[in-house]
């Protein structure tokens, strides 16, 4: 019981960043009708965000002791952030809080990141076949990771999370089931952070005025720019909202796995198995799918399964996507009509 | 569709031969003539050829390629470490093994058309990649790589399956008591395939596939695929079932993937996972368009281009760059290295990115379409407006 | 009574809420030229649809020559005789005017799949001779080496119906031939359609055009609002007084 439950709660904050990108991808998917193969970039980008956010409060001043000498004889040099010198106590608690307050810096950054890439190349490609956008995306996404790659080089960067969440909670005993059910606070974190952020967009398209005429373009596209509203500016800024969640996603992410430049294709693949299973342009079903796919690959990598079926772990999405693809077409909650002819 | 044209097609086999054949003298001024790189060139030439013959005919965009090379890689360096070190029997099961790969991941995914089918077959690459990695480590070796080794001694007891991956048997040879000498080299009938052997077997290789290609482009089978690409729903309705057609152009491409796979082995005979890697199967898409999908001879033309500029890129490093933009003022020059220096060495990739998304913008139709675009500017110019011939659809 | 060939039988399709046909009775004889017309969002398309398998009927069934359709696929329906010529014309853009016509001739001679990838077309002399010739009688010969985006869109609709015809197929299901076409071009194609009629193919044809239904049609359906409410010779449509009321009353004959 208690590893069913713990690979239940592995699964959440997996299937938390699972469902964030596959976010991103259905909503430029669905209303764009782009198929972005540099959304994953998209997601190491943030990640860099953070990394970047903490290497820059980490800038360290060396001052030399007075007094203190070290074993050689040289003075002592102290080393302390910058801005642990400039703001005090105040200064050492942002560095501690890097990771979750990069994400004020990586909001504009991904905007402006998403707003540059719709305006400069994804527009251009709206009307180019499918293997197009496939082609000219995957290019980008390979000279992103290039570019990161050359900056800061190819081994994973670790981040940690804020000393107050870094240890281990204690769910057993919250729900009653005894003292050996613990899980790392961040991954509650990760996953709560990723719950807010779906209800937010969600909220966001279903009680806006824009968000409305976002569903409404995904639903028919041709109809909503007959009716004479600024499609294009929509579209700069639903790419932009796509690159935003991709990004907080991606930071937030780097406690849990320390990114390197390939991260952002790692979680690609995946996440477009993810928006096939859950249903090419369904919001609900990406999500839903997200969730579902990163819980069953956490169960899949129990010894217990995998000394039945070896290696399972490494398989099971794409052979759920496989199964669920050849059964139903239009995966768990797809629309008719799209994709089709 | 005339006989003039058949004609055509045979006078561009034996210009195509006559390039590939005579490949190590003419490419020796340009720095390319020697046998590791234009082994590669041949290699890669044959897996865009394959590639082509789905995606350029058909438009059904594979992302999942590599794995067909991967697995014919794995199965011939298995030929050369259980049976002999000739190579015609471990390219003959390689390319059958990828081939019987293909049906079954072809009768899958392509159930599915478009993004989807990208998608799936994707998601069986990564799947292969991920399961040689892990789970099929006693067949491929994991990250180490499956590698030709030294003879099993003779008094290995029954425990001797378990050892395979490190100690070899090479029953056909051991029965024709061939005498190993350390780690042996693959041959044909005793010839060595490394070196400009090596390159020559795979160039008669690359000439067969070409000539198949152009059989088949010109043939019934690939007018089929031409409309399957133009439009599929009316094909249905013209009373052709579409879906055996593109199996087995997926198949033939599989199997091309798998003979390449294959080459890579008798040049070098090592396999590892990351030849399935989807990033591979993207390179190969990049030479097809580089080049022009589509067309017959652009896939060679893209994989030699791509090929030789990696060669050159690749070797590039920081203090050839110094020496290069040596005659700048010091400053200059430092910012000049770095600039430049992104995009060689290791940055070869960063180049390659951008590559592929120029020509995707610029150039959709490949190296080729520009090639004809410049021509069309010629014969226009030249007012020799002769009516388009119709074979310019498969060209 | 002459053969049936096609008989549409009790066949319902609704989209959502809507009743696109509602127990639609059809029985077309061999050899005949039968007519549809009605309104437009009659359901004519629809029907036609259903007939060739692209949609599939809620109920009812869909009856060639003793072969229940419903349920079969395009390219099986294609194979038992039926063709259809779209309303838009659906030619094979990137392919040759000749390539686009040897494609169902080789459908028709060769069945759903023949795995030919070694022979060059050029060695299929016999049909492309037939292409040829047939190519010649629409008018099309001197394109036939052009590629078929090049060509008019008037140019397009003859050519999908040379491609309809290579195939001699026992049923032809027409959806409006002559729909956007000039004068002088539906003339053609009229005089075109006679000649086949010669030659005792069966026929369904959609049509918007009085003049063309009139001209061709041995019987006419009036379809509207998914139902069937007249069917006759063109004489005893013409006098029938609910099609005056449903149809032809908004219009002139």
């Amino acid at each position: 019981m208690d590893a069913i439950l713990l690979q239940i709660l592995n699964g959440l904050d997996k299937g938390g960043a699972y469902a964030l990108i596959a976010l991103g991808l259905t909503l430029a998917f669905g209303t764009l009708g782009v198929v972005n193969f540099a959304h994953g970039a998209l997601f190491m980008l943030g990640a860099f965000c953070a990394v970047t956010f903490n290497k820059l409060l980490s800038l360290e001043q060396v001052i030399l002791d007075p007094i203190k000498k070290t074993a050689w004889g040289t003075p002592l040099e102290i080393r302390s952030p910058y801005i642990e010198a400039w703001l005090g106590d105040f200064g050492a608690l942002l560095v501690d809080y890097s990771v979750p307050v990069s994400i004020l810096v990586t909001i504009p950054i991904m905007l402006l990141v998403g707003v540059i890439m719709e305006r400069g190349l994804i527009r251009h490609f709206y009307n180019r076949p499918h293997a197009d956008q496939i082609l000219v995306t995957f290019g980008l996404a390979i000279v992103l990771q290039e570019i990161i790659k050359h900056y800061f080089g190819a081994n994973p960067i670790p981040q940690t999370a804020p000393s107050i969440v870094s240890g281990s909670a204690n769910v057993g005993l919250w729900l009653g089931l005894g003292e050996n059910l613990v899980y790392p606070w961040w991954r509650l974190v990760y996953f709560a952070f990723s719950a807010v952020v779906i209800f937010g967009v969600f909220a966001f398209l279903k009680f806006t005025t824009f968000g409305m005429v976002v569903r409404a373009g995904m639903f028919d596209r041709q109809t909503v720019g007959l009716l004479g509203i600024n499609i294009q500016k929509k579209f700069t800024i639903v790419f932009g909202l796509a690159a935003v969640v991709a990004g907080v996603a991606g930071a937030m992410y780097t406690p849990i796995l320390p990114p390197d430049y390939h991260i952002g294709m790692d979680f690609l693949v995946l996440s477009f198995v993810v928006v096939v299973v859950g249903g090419m342009g369904s919001l609900g079903g990406a999500v839903t799918a997200g969730f579902l796919l990163g819980m069953l690959q956490s169960f899949s990598s129990m010894n217990e399964i995998k000394s039945i079926f070896p290696g399972i772990d490494q398989i099971i999405i794409y052979l759920v996507a496989v199964v669920i693809l050849l059964t139903m077409p239009r995966g768990l909650m797809g629309r008719k009509g799209v994709m089709e002819d | 569709m005339n006989g003039n044209s058949a004609r055509g097609d045979w006078l561009l086999l034996i210009i195509f031969a006559a390039v590939v054949l005579t490949a190590p003298f003419t490419l020796s001024y340009i720095g390319a003539g020697y046998p590791d790189l234009l082994q590669k060139f041949a290699i890669f030439g044959i897996f865009a050829i394959g590639f082509n013959i789905l995606f350029g005919l058909t438009g059904y965009l594979s992302f999942g390629h590599a794995a067909f090379l991967g697995v014919g890689s794995y199965a011939s360096v298995w030929m050369f470490k259980l049976f002999t070190m000739n190579v015609i029997p471990a390219v003959l099961f390689s390319v059958t093994i990828a081939g019987i790969f293909a049906l079954m991941i072809g009768f899958v995914s392509l159930r599915r058309s478009g993004i989807y089918f990208s998608i799936i077959t994707l998601a069986f690459a990564q799947m292969s990649y991920n399961l040689a990695y892990s789970v099929l480590s006693p067949i491929t070796n994991g990250e180490t790589g499956l590698q030709v080794r030294h003879l099993a001694p003779t008094d290995r007891g029954p425990d001797y399956v378990l050892k395979l991956v490190d100690e070899d048997l090479r029953w056909i040879d051991q029965a024709f008591g061939v005498v190993e000498d350390g780690i042996p080299i693959t041959n044909l009938f005793g010839i060595k395939m490394s070196g400009f052997e090596g390159f020559y077997f795979c160039a008669v290789l690359l000439i067969i596939g070409f000539f198949i290609s152009i059989r088949i482009s010109r043939s019934n089978f690939g007018m089929m695929l031409r409309a399957i690409k133009s439009n599929q729903n009316r094909l249905n309705y013209t009373g052709i079932n579409t879906r055996p057609y593109l199996l087995a152009a997926f198949v033939i491409s599989g199997m091309y993937a798998g003979l390449a796979g294959s080459l890579l082995a008798v040049t070098d005979p090592l396999a590892g996972a990351e030849r399935m890697q989807w990033t591979a199967s993207g390179e190969v898409v990049l030479m097809t368009i580089t080049g022009g999908a589509g067309t017959l001879i652009g896939p060679v033309l893209g994989a030699t281009i791509i090929k030789y500029f990696e060669n050159i890129f690749s070797a590039i490093n920081e203090g050839i760059l110094q020496n290069l933009f040596s005659f700048m003022p010091e400053g200059l020059m430092d910012i000049f290295v770095a600039v430049v220096g992104m995009f060689v060495g290791k940055g070869w990739h960063l180049t390659l990115g951008l590559l592929f998304m120029v020509i995707v913008i610029f150039l959709p139709g490949g190296l080729m379409e520009g090639v004809r675009r410049i021509g069309n500017l010629f014969r226009r110019s030249s007012k020799s407006a002769a009516p388009q011939p119709s074979s310019q659809a498969a060209e | 009574m002459e053969n049936v060939v096609l008989h549409v039988n009790d066949v319902v399709k609704t989209f959502g809420g809507l009743h696109a046909l509602s127990d639609i009775d059809l029985a077309v004889r061999e050899g005949e030229t039968h007519a549809i017309i009605g309104p437009n969002g009659a359901g004519k398309s629809t029907l036609l649809n259903v007939c060739i398998g692209r949609l599939e009927p809620d109920s009812g069934v869909v009856v060639f020559d003793g072969e229940i359709l419903t349920g079969k696929k395009p390219h099986e329906i294609n194979q038992l005789g039926v063709a259809r010529i779209f309303q838009t014309p659906e030619v094979f853009l990137d392919l040759t005017v000749l390539e686009n016509v040897m494609v169902p001739a080789l459908a028709k001679r060769d069945g759903a799949f023949k795995m030919n990838a070694y022979w060059p077309i050029s060695r299929e002399k016999n049909l492309r001779g037939e292409v040829e010739a047939l190519l010649e009688d629409m008018g099309l010969a001197d394109q036939a080496n052009q590629v078929a985006s090049t060509m008019s869109r008037g140019d397009k609709r003859r050519l999908e119906l040379a491609m309809g015809l290579i195939q001699k197929p026992r049923l032809l299901l027409l959806d409006e031939p002559t729909a956007g076409m000039a004068r002088h071009d539906t003339n053609a194609t009229i005089d075109l359609l006679k000649k086949i009629k010669a030659s005792g193919m069966t026929k369904v044809i959609i049509e918007h055009d009085m003049h063309v239904v009139f001209s061709l049609a041995d019987r006419i359906s009036v379809l509207a609002r998914g139902k069937i409410i007249a069917q006759g010779t063109p004489d005893e449509i013409k006098n029938d007084p609910k099609v005056k009321e449903a149809y032809l009353g908004e219009e002139q004959v």
